[in-house]
């Protein structure tokens, strides 16, 4: 599927120019306030500086080092702006490129539903309930239902999905995009979305990160940050008591130096550019989301409620074989089958076509010539075609068809019908000249990798549940097939309501998607209800995401990205906790040695002198922050696998990973710095 | 050593072997379930609940209700004891004649008491009354245990409520712990106790004339009575000034051995009981075992230290291979000192059998981090427990989110609230020790209680808030503490390490009892293998080691590396 | 809060009369009928006359009688403490040097046990262990005029060793000893004594 929004490389320079002036605009302590680690840092920032001031002005020696200190300061409030500059710039690219095609469009605006009087406006200054007229050729000018008409319409500026789609008044098709364009025929379009509010609109303010309300777990994290921050504020402030007692001194600086390092900088530095990346890597998948929680829900999703049709199978059936009743040659019957198709254009028709041309010898149908097709229709229940040589031939349900031959069935037609349904299969009976040949088996084709998939989900712990309205033989053996955990036969919108309650009475998080009206109930029950972007309106308000590819393997991919964002803040909080340990290595020999010069002995990276081992801590602090940012923006990375393994594994990387790596970062920084003697 | 080795092992087997059988008894008993007791004691029960106006089983309270009967309860026992101990001087059971209490005193032993801390500003045989050790600090023994272990209780109700709004009822829990656990093992200990040589009588103190034809007066009591309740109920608070070193009170290696079973045996018992309570014991045995290791290294760590003795006498005429023996009795020698010290200071029983002031360094700072760390190694009774389930809650939310889901223990997914409520109780022990430290290391008059000069003097300031904000009791002696600076500073201190635990512990008790409960999948955080007890042990040791590892650093550390270099102060 | 507040005061009550008056009666009564030597402190008598407790140690000055560990009680039994000096306390440094040096002194064995020269940690330490015991059999042979196998041996027979085998640390009696050894050979009279010199000098260094 050619994606419409392409993926910008991930330092583009396009992104980091702006991001970079963007990032000194963010140091105005009005906006950083929101983020209190980070503001904390800037506040010992300036204080910094008015002592390097203070010691330029005295001419203290160390005015130096405080300067080189003060410096790092600001630029691990600078790196953690930067961070979240980027991640917006690269959301803000992609909003571009889908705003252009939101440009101001003329709309022809109509005085009632029943007029074809047209007025033209701007798209701009159509309201809701508005009803206007698109026609082939114009681009439909806001989002909302078409109420009139039936039209093809290209919707590969929203999906990427070239071939046009149709969209007609009434139905599960009734809801067109703004931005798309009509390819043929007409619609009359009543407006659903005020200007600036459109699923456009909404998905530009949300990889922007404009609006971005932060989720319940950033809240959570974020209260443990201030929690911390708080903490190490008491360890530094009553540090300087303590070293008092001890009849030493510390500078203020080489405390205001501990603190920062202390303090969670690096997830605090990036907490936000992760959430705005992870609604960003959504917005690539093509999905909007309402609300941020939506897409932490995902994360935590149990089940996944995932309809048959479209997701686990290919949309329509296809012919698998035909089988002959007694005193019929099998090619005579496959024969008959390819006429009785042959004006039968739906899939199931084509495909008993496709399968039959390809059992018989090559020609065999020049042989007869169609005198008059007969269509489905609900109350005869077949289809078929009567042939020039007065040839009749029928196909249809068993029932139907029987009727047609006015005959009973036979056992062994019994048998091989029971027989087809067991294994999930449609059993289709043809009969020529009301005299039953034998059956064509029409089978739900499930598709490639389903399984696979499925089983990935299993492994991270969701549990999987099919939904189709076939009867419950056939539906467990299409779940057998798909490797479904469970399924919901014969559904309808009440039970599958009823199913999503009481899967959540067990305190499990249910995701579902769907597209028609009749899901909305069902869509707004369910924890994480993704809307095709094709559905009804009332489908697409009930969700709380919307995909716009219409594809419900979709939910899949969703649920990948709300766990990988959950990762990456807690992989990036786990690292930088553990890095508290070597800073504390490095710092507190440099600061106790005049009091207790035996307390050297904690030096163990052997760092080369109390400013030095300052400075290199602080250095590495901010730069930790610069080196994760790629991590930050792209996420952590996630393979599907138990909890149990991935916490084995993030734990090895973050947290081991978290303790060992600032020693040896510390101590190289301090290599550098005596090398260049900046302190 | 090797016998050292020996009754260490020996002390773990058995205490895991008591715990676990009290544990789920514990659990029969707080879930209202029939037990071996039951006959005899329902009957106590029921005239007990009727009395303060409890109504049988359906009494649930939401924890708003629960909280407040704790405070009213606790309220109510801490001016009862504050009366006792000032009218000492005109109240009976006071045959040494010994006079009322300071105001700043009383106050500061009465919270003391009620706070299960037991921190003595006090001697107890030249300050206490039989009457106020009776009537005002053995009750006091009893129902602040009983507090902790009802609260205990409740918490683990929050874990495993599906959708409810109470936690249980205060006054049954208080009752049901009072009667079927402390009173029991009370009576059985205190007996075995009075067999040992611990005195019980009302007698006036004893005058004997010694060998050398000297008069000694011995102080005599109803000790046993008290002394198994004080270890039992993880209180700690002496009979005598010198605790359980006094003969009287720890009289044979064998009243040393069961004494520290004692102390820690229903701390132990707790996770246990919790296993049986949430239905899962593997949760259970995690958390003992993240207790447990924790324990092993703090142990490790004052044995090693101590038996090497002290550096600074290496060379004078003295042969130190039995240890560092300052403040330490021979009949329990260096091995039994360790493991006493750091069995109590894992509870929060303050009672010591050695002299904490004159430890090594590392050896003081073993017992000093544990209790930092907010007693959670096995901790005190119920308290400890509690406090375990909020570095639980913490980890879980750190490395939960690792897995990508919410996190969630036990089903109960750890939100915003549950994390502010956390994070109240995780400044706590920093406002208290360091904070308070801080302020006692600079303010003159605070600084006037100090006995050594040298980093060993800020060792004996950190101690001291140390224990009265982990409700420990255990003191470096040598502190100066009963001033009215201090009586009042360490008094506030237990009232915020015990407070600012129990209502915030019992807010996230009633928060999660209210969600429901999200069944375990291969996607849920596993809270009962290997590798979430190790992130536990490192969890609360990196957040315990980052927050004081500093003033540790300037307090037994630069000692340390003074007294390796034979440097006195 | 103040429906809290009744049932506070009747549960704080109830609790009190069962906790704090019937549970210590109860126990002081069974014990007196148990256990009433070990009730009413262990205390021993010679003649009639109380002359200590077992568990509570006494001093003893005389060279002719085996010396307690020191104590920072003063062996007050009435107000037990331990010395609470650090271990990088100056004056406790002075003062194990200077009880060293007198030990050293006063005995010929050498090095001196470490449980000499510390202070207990409840001042009131009934027990010295069996090294300790051995190496003042010298001086109290010496003081008593008796064989030092003799003395050692009384040692030996009041050496209580790990309980069970195992627990606490093997042990003599101070005040056991010395009856035994009163028993063995009763004491001169003190004014006989010819007082061993006591040194005074500090060992400071």
């Amino acid at each position: 599927m050619a994606k419409k929004v392409q993926d910008t490389a991930l330092l583009d320079p396009a992104v980091m120019r702006p991001a970079l002036l963007a990032a000194l605009h963010k140091l105005d302590p009005r906006a950083l306030v929101s983020n209190p680690v980070m503001f904390v840092t800037e506040v010992v920032a300036a204080l910094t500086t008015l002592l390097f001031l203070r010691n330029l002005a005295l001419g203290s020696g160390a005015a130096f080092l405080v300067a080189q200190i003060a410096a790092w300061l600001w630029f691990t409030v600078y790196f953690a702006n930067f961070a979240e500059a980027m991640a917006e710039g690269r959301g803000k690219a992609r909003a571009d490129s889908l705003r252009s095609t939101q440009s101001e469009t003329p709309a022809k605006k109509l005085a009632s539903p029943d007029t074809r009087d047209v007025e033209t406006v701007s798209s701009r200054s159509l309201r809701t309930g508005d009803i206007v007229l698109v026609e082939a050729g114009d681009i439909v000018p806001a989002d909302g239902e078409a109420i009139d008409g039936v039209a093809s319409v290209d919707e590969s500026a929203i999906t990427g999905e070239s071939a046009p789609v149709i969209r007609e008044a009434g139905g599960d098709r009734s809801s067109v995009t703004g931005g798309t364009r009509v390819v043929s025929d007409w619609l009359k379009v009543r407006v659903t979305a005020k200007p600036g509010e459109s699923f456009l609109d909404r998905m530009i303010a949300l990889v922007e990160g404009a609006k971005r309300q932060k989720t319940p777990n950033e809240i959570a994290l974020n209260i443990l940050l201030v929690g911390m921050t708080i903490i190490f504020l008491l360890v530094v402030v009553t540090l300087e008591p303590f070293v008092a007692y001890s009849g030493a001194f510390v500078p203020v600086a080489y405390l205001i130096a501990l603190l920062v390092t202390l303090i969670p900088t690096t997830i605090g530095g990036l907490l936000s550019a992760i959430g705005v990346a992870g609604m960003d890597r959504l917005v690539k998948a093509n999905v909007v989301a309402k609300s941020g929680r939506a897409v932490e829900a995902a994360g935590d999703v149990d089940t996944l409620l995932l309809d048959k049709t479209g997701t686990i199978t290919f949309g329509a059936r296809m012919a698998d074989g035909f089988y002959p009743l007694p005193g019929v040659r099998e090619p005579d019957l496959t024969e008959a089958s390819l006429y009785a198709s042959l004006s039968d254009e739906t899939p199931e028709g084509r495909s008993v076509v496709e399968l039959a041309r390809k059992l018989l010898p090559r020609g065999v149908e020049q042989r007869a010539s169609v005198k008059q097709a007969v269509a489905f229709s609900a109350q005869t229940r077949m289809s078929g075609v009567d042939l020039v040589d007065g040839t009749e031939l029928r196909k249809g349900a068993t029932d139907a068809v029987l009727a047609w031959c006015e005959t009973g069935s036979s056992k062994t037609l019994t048998d091989i019908v029971e027989r087809i349904a067991k294994s999930g299969g449609t059993p289709l009976l043809v009969a020529r000249d009301r005299r039953p040949l034998g059956v064509i088996h029409l089978k739900d084709i499930v598709k490639p990798g389903i399984r696979e998939r499925f089983a990935e989900l299993r492994r991270m712990g969701v549990r999987t549940v099919m939904i189709t309205g076939d009867n419950p033989l056939t539906a467990a053996a299409i779940a057998a097939e798909a490797g479904v955990d469970d399924f919901l036969a014969e559904a309808t919108p009440e039970n599958k309501l009823e199913l999503i309650r009481k899967e959540q009475a067990e305190g499990k998080l249910v995701a579902m998607c769907g597209d028609g009206s009749n899901d909305a109930p069902a869509l707004a029950q369910a924890d994480v209800g993704v809307a095709m972007n094709t559905g009804t309106p009332a489908a697409k308000e009930a969700g709380n995401l919307i995909d716009l590819d219409s594809d419900p393997t979709k939910l899949i991919e969703i649920v990948m990205v709300g766990k990988q964002l959950l990762i990456s803040r807690g992989s990036l909080t786990t690292f930088s906790i553990a890095n508290d340990v070597a800073k504390y290595f490095a710092i507190l020999p440099a600061l106790f040695v005049t009091a207790y010069p035996g307390l050297g002995a904690l030096n163990v990276m052997g760092l080369s002198s109390p400013g030095s081992a300052i400075l290199s801590a602080v250095i590495f602090n901010a730069l930790v922050i610069i080196a994760l940012i790629p991590l930050a923006l792209k996420g952590v990375k996630y393979t599907p696998a138990s909890a149990a393994k991935l916490l084995r594994h993030n734990l090895l990387i973050y947290g081991l990973g978290g303790l060992v790596v600032p020693f040896i970062g510390i101590k190289a920084i301090d290599l550098v710095v005596s090398a260049l003697a900046l302190a | 050593m090797a016998s050292d080795i020996l009754q260490f092992i020996l002390y773990c087997v058995l205490l895991t072997a008591l715990a676990w059988p009290l544990g789920l008894y514990m659990a029969s008993v707080f879930n209202g379930e029939r037990t071996f007791l039951t006959p005899i004691l329902a009957p106590v029960e029921g005239l007990f609940a009727s009395a303060c106006g409890v109504d049988g089983q359906k009494c649930d309270q939401h924890w708003t209700r629960y909280a407040l009967s704790v405070l009213a309860f606790n309220a109510a026992g801490w001016l009862m004891l504050y009366a006792v101990l000032r009218l000492q001087g005109v109240l009976p059971w006071n045959p040494q004649g010994l006079p009322g209490l300071s105001p700043d005193l009383a106050f500061n032993t009465a919270v003391s008491f009620v706070t299960n801390t037991n921190w003595q500003a006090y001697g107890g045989e030249t300050t206490m009354s039989y009457f106020s050790q009776m009537v005002g600090l053995t009750v006091q023994n009893f129902v602040s245990a009983a507090t902790g272990i009802a609260v205990g209780a409740a918490v683990i109700r929050g874990f495993f409520g599906r959708e409810t709004r109470g936690i249980g009822n205060f006054w049954i829990d208080l009752i049901r712990s009072v009667l079927y656990v402390l009173l029991p093992l009370s009576i059985l200990f205190g007996l075995f106790l009075v067999w040992q040589g611990v005195p019980q009588n009302l007698t006036h103190y004893v005058d004997v004339t010694t060998l050398e034809g000297a008069k000694q007066t011995i102080a005599q009591g109803p000790a046993a009575s008290q002394i198994a309740i004080k270890q039992l109920g993880t209180n700690g608070g002496g009979f005598f000034n010198a605790n359980s070193a006094v003969p009287y009170e720890n009289p044979t290696p064998l009243t040393n051995f069961v004494e520290m079973l004692a102390i820690l045996l229903i701390p132990a018992a707790f996770p246990f009981m919790f296993g049986r309570m949430v239905k899962d014991m593997r949760q259970g045995i995690a958390i003992f075992a993240a207790m447990g290791i924790l324990f092993l290294a703090a142990l490790g760590l004052t044995y090693g230290s101590e038996i090497q003795g002290n550096p600074v006498y290496a060379e004078m005429p003295v042969d130190q291979t039995a240890g560092n023996m300052e403040g330490k009795e021979v009949r329990f020698g260096v091995g039994n000192s360790a493991l006493w010290a750091s069995a109590t200071t894992a509870a929060s029983n303050g009672s010591v059998n050695a002299m904490h002031d004159s430890f090594t360094p590392l050896g003081a700072l073993a017992p000093m981090l544990q209790m930092q760390i907010g007693e959670v190694v096995f901790g005190g009774v119920g308290s400890g427990f509690y406090g375990m389930l909020l570095f639980v809650v913490l980890t879980v939310f750190i490395a939960g989110l690792m897995v990508g889901r919410t996190p969630e223990y036990l089903g109960k997914k750890i939100e915003a609230r549950e994390v502010k409520l956390a994070v109240i109780t995780f400044l706590v022990m920093p406002l208290g020790v360091l904070v308070f430290g801080a302020m006692a290391a600079v303010i003159p008059t605070a600084l006037a209680s100090v006995q050594d000069a040298g980093p060993h003097g800020l060792s004996e300031i950190l101690y001291a808030y140390s224990s009265g904000t982990g409700n420990n009791g255990s003191a470096f002696a040598g502190f100066g503490a009963n001033t009215p600076y201090h009586n009042t500073m360490i008094g506030i201190a237990m009232l915020l390490g015990r407070y600012v635990f129990i209502v915030p512990m019992l807010a996230i008790a009633g928060s999660l009892a209210a969600k429901k409960t999200v069944p375990a999948s291969a996607g849920t955080f596993p809270t009962h293998s290997p590798l979430f007890v190790g992130l536990l042990v490192a969890v609360i040791l990196i957040i315990g080691g980052l927050t004081f590892f500093p003033a540790l650093a300037l307090g037994p550390i630069a000692e340390h590396t003074a007294m390796l270099a034979g440097q006195t102060f | 809060m103040l429906s809290q507040i009744r049932p506070a005061l009747v549960m704080i009550t109830m609790m009190t009369l069962l906790t704090g008056v019937a549970y210590p009666l109860a126990m002081t009564g069974v014990s007196q009928v148990l256990f009433a030597d070990q009730a009413n402190g262990s205390l021993l008598t010679r003649e009639g006359k109380a002359i200590g407790s077992t568990l509570v140690a006494q001093a003893f000055t005389d060279p002719g009688y085996f010396q307690p560990r020191p104590s920072a009680a003063n062996y007050d039994g009435a107000s037990s403490t331990g010395s609470n000096l650090g271990p990088t306390s100056a004056a406790l440094r002075q003062r194990i040097g200077a009880d060293a040096t007198r030990l050293a002194s006063e005995n010929p064995s050498m090095p001196v046990p470490v449980d000499l020269v510390t202070t207990s940690g409840s001042g009131l330490d009934p027990d010295i262990s069996p090294a300790a015991a051995s190496f003042q059999v010298p001086r109290i042979a010496k003081a008593r005029g008796l064989e030092s196998g003799q003395v050692q041996r009384l040692v030996w027979e009041n050496v209580k060793g790990h309980t069970f085998g195992l627990l606490g640390e093997p042990r003599v009696n101070v005040l056991a000893l010395n009856l035994a050894l009163d028993a063995v050979a009763p004491r001169r009279a003190p004014a006989t004594q010819p007082g061993e010199p006591v040194a005074v000098n500090s060992t400071d260094r």
